[in-house]
């Protein structure tokens, strides 16, 4: 194994998962497949989505693919900028609101 | 901006281009790209061979009012490389002897800028041919004497193919130069005042989407419905159909790939995309490709690599169709251009 956690050059082997669990694997790429499809979202649509989603779960896979398929696709980068800051506000956010937790706690325990 | 041409770019020879297509880039030894030749080998396609000649595509020069960043032909103002009458008369010949040319296929650079073009066109509607003009739009606002060529073309019945990168300015403009965008919307408007793309006028107009970077187009389908929805609501503009076209790592677009570090990606991305149903479908195999000189290719894009027919006779002043029909069409890595994903034509997808 390198002494580096991330290639670049690793995406393009995702479909060797397979190698190891083949069934597993198929069912995956194939539901991968019908998730991304044209349907009641356009496959447009859900790539912008798929570009969010991989900034709030930080996989550099991810955002390698779905930056490329975003443009692709024909967003612009206004547009895939504006992705980003819901997902990030959403991050933001979801940390955020833990502070009436923190808040309701202190006001438990103070005086 | 200047043709690599009129650049002095090492570019601008098409044995540079062909070095670089066939071996990569020098210094990188571990980079091997499967030989396309390989590729039909395993489908049983090589050598690849016509079906029927139906299309007769004349590139009737290099001269062009624009310089786009993509453009496989080094066109632009600075070309005078153009068809003379006479190489014009030995394709009418041809055609006239020859009636399984359906169709005319017109390109350039900017079609419109042979003083020669218009005669030409009449010559090739009196033979009874459907006429396609591969215009850029621009021409028709670039001077006066071009305004009337949306009647022009609605006079010979001639089917109008443009590009248009994008339904937006900025892709637009940064691939084919700046203003080209609002130039090309006040054409697409001309062309729909006289009848071009409005249903049962049928008179065609279908526009071409090719990639403003180093990516392969989007399905088809979904960006025509994108295209027309989009060109009606912001500028009341109608079309028949929309051709996604791939760009070929040739001539400006491969500077454009060299230059931006993108060259082997996309190449390991055309590769990666190689769809047996696109190969068996190119449009090489129906398609003879006539040079402003009148040289005779099997695509637009071998011509501008010099890769002649493979056959004794090569120049228009020669044609011998039994010949043609059973050459064996020239291969090289390019092609893969033409077979990536849904496929690459001048019609557009062809899988």
């Amino acid at each position: 194994m390198a002494n580096h956690y991330y290639d670049a050059a690793d995406l393009a082997k995702f479909g060797k998962i397979s190698e190891y669990q083949k069934e597993l694997a198929d069912k995956f790429f194939s539901w991968y497949g019908a998730a991304f499809a044209d349907s009641a979202l356009s496959a447009k649509e859900k790539s912008l989505i798929a570009l969010a989603v991989a900034h709030a779960v930080q996989c550099p896979y991810c955002i390698d693919a779905y930056s490329s398929d975003a443009y692709e696709k024909g967003w612009n980068e206004a547009q895939m900028m504006e992705a980003v800051h819901v997902a990030a506000a959403i991050k933001g956010g979801a940390a955020l609101v833990h502070g009436v937790q923190m808040m309701n706690k202190v006001k438990e325990i103070a005086m | 901006m200047k043709s690599l041409q009129a650049q002095k770019s090492e570019l601008a020879s098409t044995e540079k281009q062909l070095a670089i297509i066939e071996n990569g880039l020098s210094g990188n030894k571990d980079y091997a790209l499967i030989p396309f030749q390989q590729q039909l080998e395993q489908l049983n396609l090589f050598p690849l061979v016509p079906t029927q000649l139906e299309i007769f595509q004349v590139n009737v020069g290099k001269m062009c009012n624009q310089v786009c960043k993509h453009c496989h032909v080094d066109a632009g103002p600075d070309r005078k490389e153009i068809m003379t009458r006479t190489t014009m008369q030995a394709c009418l010949d041809v055609l006239a002897a020859n009636p399984s040319f359906k169709t005319v296929d017109l390109t350039g650079g900017a079609p419109e800028m042979n003083p020669d073009f218009r005669w030409f066109v009449e010559q090739i509607h009196a033979l009874g041919k459907h006429i396609i003009v591969r215009c850029n739009l621009t021409i028709i606002l670039a001077n006066k004497k071009y305004h009337d060529l949306p009647e022009f073309f609605k006079k010979h019945q001639v089917e109008v193919v443009s590009s248009l990168p994008f339904y937006t300015a900025d892709r637009t403009d940064r691939q084919r130069g700046d203003g080209v965008f609002e130039d090309s919307i006040k054409a697409l408007q001309m062309l729909n005042e006289v009848g071009y793309g409005i249903e049962g006028s049928g008179l065609q107009l279908n526009l071409v989407y090719n990639p403003a970077g180093a990516f392969l187009p989007p399905a088809q389908n979904g960006l025509e419905l994108e295209y027309k929805e989009q060109l009606k609501k912001h500028f009341n503009i109608s079309f028949n159909n929309l051709y996604a076209i791939t760009n070929m790592p040739i001539s400006r677009y491969l500077d454009y790939l060299l230059t931006s570090g993108n060259y082997e990606k996309y190449m390991e991305k055309l590769i990666g995309a190689f769809n047996p149903v696109a190969a068996s479908n190119v449009m090489c195999r129906n398609t003879l490709s006539i040079g402003w000189d009148g040289y005779l290719f099997d695509c637009d894009f071998n011509q501008m690599l010099n890769l002649k027919v493979d056959s004794n006779h090569q120049h228009i002043s020669q044609f011998n169709l039994h010949e043609l029909q059973t050459r064996s069409i020239v291969v090289n890595q390019h092609c893969y251009g033409c077979t990536a994903g849904s496929g690459s034509s001048c019609g557009g997808s062809v899988a």
